[in-house]
């Protein structure tokens, strides 16, 4: 498993675990999961953002992107106290509800990040230096990118339009407005923007999120069917891609068999074909566009 | 844009907001022992022994422009060669135990560890798998544990602090060879 996926990780988890036991989780609490995805999602890809901007010696990038990534962690911290939201989707629904004014610190966080963002994605597409670096780097072909079954932003960069959110789905991303971002040229620079598209939906679905998000429970006390042994499995869309979650409890509900694979699974390797032909110079830069997980691949 | 970053002020917190408690007086406090002990510098060499990375998240933030670790003379280094410090995180991994040995061995003294979050501490949520050895403990002498999972920037700034104290009055058993560097 990876920390900085942790939301991704103990959601997917979470629903594996509901899926062996058929536990119906409150409507709240999906959608309190899907705000602290969402908040993962932005900070990782600011962050991304502004490394791989850093990796081409452009440090001002960094130094904004780590600037508004601090400042969702703080808000995340103040909403669901934890920075990383670490331990707060739990199986049957979420550890607890958002703080008294949480609502108004997302809200002027999306602010801030409608002001602040726009420029940064400008200064990056008119800064040719820097555009020379990561624009036709590190190529990855789509036919790779499907061989691989390869998610996330690689996979997206290169063509391969495949976001769990959509399919299978999970509730309550069905009932919400936002779109996928695909692009065909499988460098450096799509994943980039891959990510740049993705951080504008994000802010559009925390949006709606907080507009929309039903009153109720926000946790069931689970009533584990204890006859049999069961199984589950849950696909949910990290960051980085699709986490996937297996397992099988016993007769008891206790787990027997559990297995977490990371989306770098399927990035890793391709890493590989992406730098061929490259200079030395530009591994940093394509290395840090794939971003893969060690602990997740390692964990 | 880059004129705006001129004439704006720096977004580093120098005197930080309110929600961040002490961390104006903490600054200034590590910045004092940090000259006292070392000059101007402590290098810092991270060692991820087998962590989730949550903690290499923080402590990467403490270089991000709110932090700021660099302004205290604290700084990451790319070698154990040139590190006075090995932060170590994670539960140690049967894969990593040797490869930590000899970043210590690589280490030249006077030399800490520091153990950061709760893995490195005692294994944390992963002690007693059968994959890892323990704590940082386990393998190596720790000089002082910051904890957390993961431990926020201001507690790692803490940690840090209470490590240059602890070198300033030689009340750990590390031998401290070097005499203090003078003040340039």
């Amino acid at each position: 498993m990876s920390g900085d996926s942790t939301v991704a990780y103990a959601l997917a988890f979470a629903r594996a675990l509901e899926a062996a036991h058929g536990i119906e989780v409150p409507p709240r609490a999906t959608w309190l999961r899907a705000l602290m995805a969402e908040l993962e999602r932005l900070a990782n890809h600011l962050g991304d953002i502004g490394a791989v901007c850093n990796d081409a010696a452009f440090a001002m990038m960094h130094a904004q992107c780590g600037h508004l990534r601090e400042q969702i962690l703080r808000v995340a911290d103040a909403c669901f106290g934890h920075r990383l939201m670490m331990d707060r989707v739990v199986p049957g629904g979420v550890e607890r509800d958002l703080q008294r004014d949480g609502e108004k610190q997302v809200h002027s966080l999306l602010v801030q990040i409608r002001r602040r963002f726009p420029e940064l994605v400008e200064l990056y597409d008119n800064t040719a230096s820097l555009q020379d670096r990561t624009v036709g780097t590190g190529v990855l072909s789509p036919a790779l990118v499907r061989q691989y079954g390869c998610g996330g932003y690689v996979g997206r960069a290169s063509g391969r339009c495949f976001d769990a959110r959509r399919t299978p789905g999970y509730p309550p991303y069905d009932t919400l407005k936002f779109e996928v971002p695909v692009l065909e040229d499988g460098d450096v620079n799509a994943r980039l923007w891959i990510r740049i598209r993705e951080v504008e939906q994000s802010v559009t679905l925390i949006d709606q999120i907080v507009q929309q998000i039903p009153r109720g429970p926000i946790h069931e006390l689970a009533t584990l069917r204890t006859s049999e042994p069961s199984e589950g499995v849950a696909l949910v869309e990290g960051f980085r891609g699709d986490v996937l979650v297996w397992l099988r409890a016993d007769a008891e509900g206790s787990i027997e068999r559990c297995h977490l694979r990371d989306p770098s699974w399927f990035q890793w390797p391709l890493l590989e074909a992406a730098i061929e032909g490259n200079i030395v110079a530009d591994f940093p830069l394509c290395n840090k566009s794939f971003n893969c997980s060690y602990s997740g691949h390692d964990l | 844009m880059l004129f705006k970053s001129l004439v704006h002020g720096p977004l580093t917190e120098a005197a930080p907001a309110a929600d961040d408690g002490g961390l104006a007086e903490l600054a200034a406090q590590v910045d004092r022992a940090a000259r006292q002990r070392l000059g101007r510098t402590l290098s810092i060499r991270e060692v991820d022994a087998g962590s989730c990375n949550g903690c290499e998240l923080e402590i990467h933030a403490l270089n991000n422009i709110v932090y700021d670790l660099e302004r205290f003379g604290l700084r990451f280094v790319a070698s154990p060669r040139h590190a006075d410090v090995l932060l170590v995180t994670g539960p140690v991994t049967i894969n990593m135990r040797e490869a930590l040995e000899r970043t210590y061995q690589a280490t030249p003294s006077p030399k800490w560890v520091v153990a950061v979050g709760d893995c490195a501490q005692d294994g944390g949520v992963f002690a007693a798998s059968y994959a890892t050895v323990g704590g940082v403990s386990a393998v190596l002498p720790v000089d002082l544990h910051i904890r957390g999972c993961p431990p926020s920037p201001t507690a790692l700034l803490r940690g840090l602090l209470a490590l240059l104290e602890t070198v300033q009055t030689g009340a750990k058993a590390t031998p401290l060879a070097a005499s203090p560097p003078a003040e340039s």
